[in-house]
Order: C-alpha cells, then structure tokens, then sequence
C-alpha cells in the first residue's frame, strides 16, 4: 500500500490480459471479441511501460538511465500494430456481414469441414 | 527554476491514484466483456483506454500517453463506433451473450491466471522494491523520438509498411467489388 512497485503494474496487466482472453473466448460478437483482443494489446503494453519505467532507475553503466526508453518505443509499435489489426479485423467483418447478414462468431465456419 | 522544481517534485498520493485509476480499468474490462450491447462494451472500452493513459503518465511516459489518447480513444474506438453502427442488427441483441464453448473458455482462462498466481508467488521477490524512481524527465518525447529515428529506423519503416498494407487490405475487404 505504501508504495507502488512494478508489480503491481504487472498485475494490473495480468488481470486486464485474462478478461481480454475470456473476452475472446467467450463472446458470440465479432466485435466484441475484437474489443478484447484491444484490451489484451493494452495489457500488453501497460508491462512494456511499466518495464521501461523500472529499467530507467537501473544504473546507467548497465543500459539504463532516463534514455533508456525501448519499452515505451515497444509501446508505440504496439498500437501501431493496433491500428493496422483493428482496421482489417473490421474490413473482414463488414465483408463477412453481407456475406451472411450476421455478427455472430459461431456462424464463421467457411473454412471449418 | 520554476520548470525544474515542477518536474523535480514527488508525485502525489500515488497509492491513492494507481488504484483508482486501476480500479476503473478493470471494472470497465469487465464490463467490455459482460455487456450484451456493443455500443456500451466499446464506450466502457473507451474509459479503460483513457485510466490506462493516466496510469501511463504515472509511469512518466507522457507521450505513450498522449498517443493512447488520440490513436486509441481517438481513433480505433472511432472506427469500432462506426463500424457497430453498420453491422449493428437488432436480431442480434436478442441472442445470447455468450457462445455455446463458454464454459470451456472460461475454464481455460482460469487455468491461465493459475499460471500467472503460480509465477506471481514464484517469483515474488525479483524485482527490487526499491528500484522505482521518480525519473524526472522533461524531454521524454525527444528522446522517444531520438530511438525512434535511431537505434529503430528499421522497425520504423517496416510499421509504416504494415500500415500501408492494412489499408489496403481494409479497403479491399470493405469493398463490395473492385
């Protein structure tokens, strides 16, 4: 309670990253399960920052110091690879929607035998 | 040295803030995941964007924070409104919430996070308690940018390569006929 340690951030993203996964799991909504898969990018990212920020107080002569920042540049591919996935998971969705006039996950099967 | 003293100075009530800002989050992830409209998931998604980039400026990361706000709550959740308002049919709202494998999901991610309990009380005491500093920065976003154009100029071209192939494919996949 007194003071707030790395892990407590990684923590915080584990518990994001396992509703992010149950999200995924268990949702009929296309949507929806891509809307977790967002919250597990974030989990994601909150350990990259939160590394970056414990990797900064390390001594200098070991690669940290306030310049070591690789978490955060992590961070920022990270969204970017975001953006790109959200954008085609979404262009797949509309196509798969007037294909069949739905947005239910269990009716995706085209390929399934 | 009025900049210096502000940027010098120790956060305040950091405890107070961590588990706010972290009790917003998971509150909304859970809504994000138990709500049957998907117009609310995404706007309880919104607010889990926004207490992470707090979170992120607890972490003195400033600009991961300003790109969170406007790429993540301004831009993707943008796109998934839109595209919630297209494909949004009322037949849907009217099914179940959750899939016919619900059960077996669930279960698997449970036995997910008993891995991540497992390694949490393995490894309890890696990281040194004390090595959390206030790095006062204040030119966190030029040396971002110093990496960036630097030591990850590679991974910098091949990300906008992927975004220029994701546009593409979005716009061909969205398409009715090319």
């Amino acid at each position: 309670m007194l003071h707030i340690t790395t892990l407590h951030y990684l923590v915080l993203g584990a518990a994001l990253l396992l509703l992010g996964v149950i999200g995924v799991l268990t949702r009929r909504n296309v949507v929806v399960v891509l809307m977790s898969i967002e919250l597990i990018l974030n989990a994601v990212n909150l350990n990259l920052v939160a590394f970056s920020h414990y990797w900064q107080g390390m001594p200098v002569h070991l690669g940290g110091g306030s310049l070591a920042l690789h978490g955060q540049v992590f961070a920022i591919f990270v969204i970017t690879d975001a953006a790109a996935e959200a954008a085609v998971g979404l262009g797949i969705l509309i196509a798969f929607f007037r294909n069949k006039e739905t947005v239910n996950i269990d009716e995706v099967h085209l390929l399934k035998w | 040295m009025a900049v210096d003293t502000a940027f010098n100075m120790a956060p305040v009530a950091t405890p107070f803030f961590f588990y706010m800002l972290s009790g917003i989050m998971l509150i909304g992830g859970i809504l994000v995941i138990t709500r049957k409209n998907p117009v609310h998931s995404a706007l309880a998604l919104i607010t889990v964007l926004l207490a992470q980039a707090g979170i992120y400026l607890m972490l003195y990361a400033p600009f991961v924070a300003g790109v969170q706000i406007i790429l993540y709550a301004g831009g993707i959740m943008v796109l998934f409104l839109f595209v919630i308002m297209l494909v949004n049919i009322d037949r849907a709202a009217k099914e179940k919430t959750f899939n016919s494998q619900w059960l077996v999901g669930s279960v698997a991610a449970i036995a997910l996070g008993g891995l991540f309990v497992a390694v949490y009380i393995k490894g309890n005491n890696i990281f040194p308690e004390h090595v959390m500093p206030g790095v006062a920065d204040d030119s966190n976003t030029q040396n971002v940018a110093t990496l960036l154009y630097g030591q990850y100029m590679f991974a910098f071209e091949i990300a906008s390569l992927l975004l220029l192939v994701a546009i593409i494919g979005a716009v061909v996949m969205a398409k009715k006929r090319i």
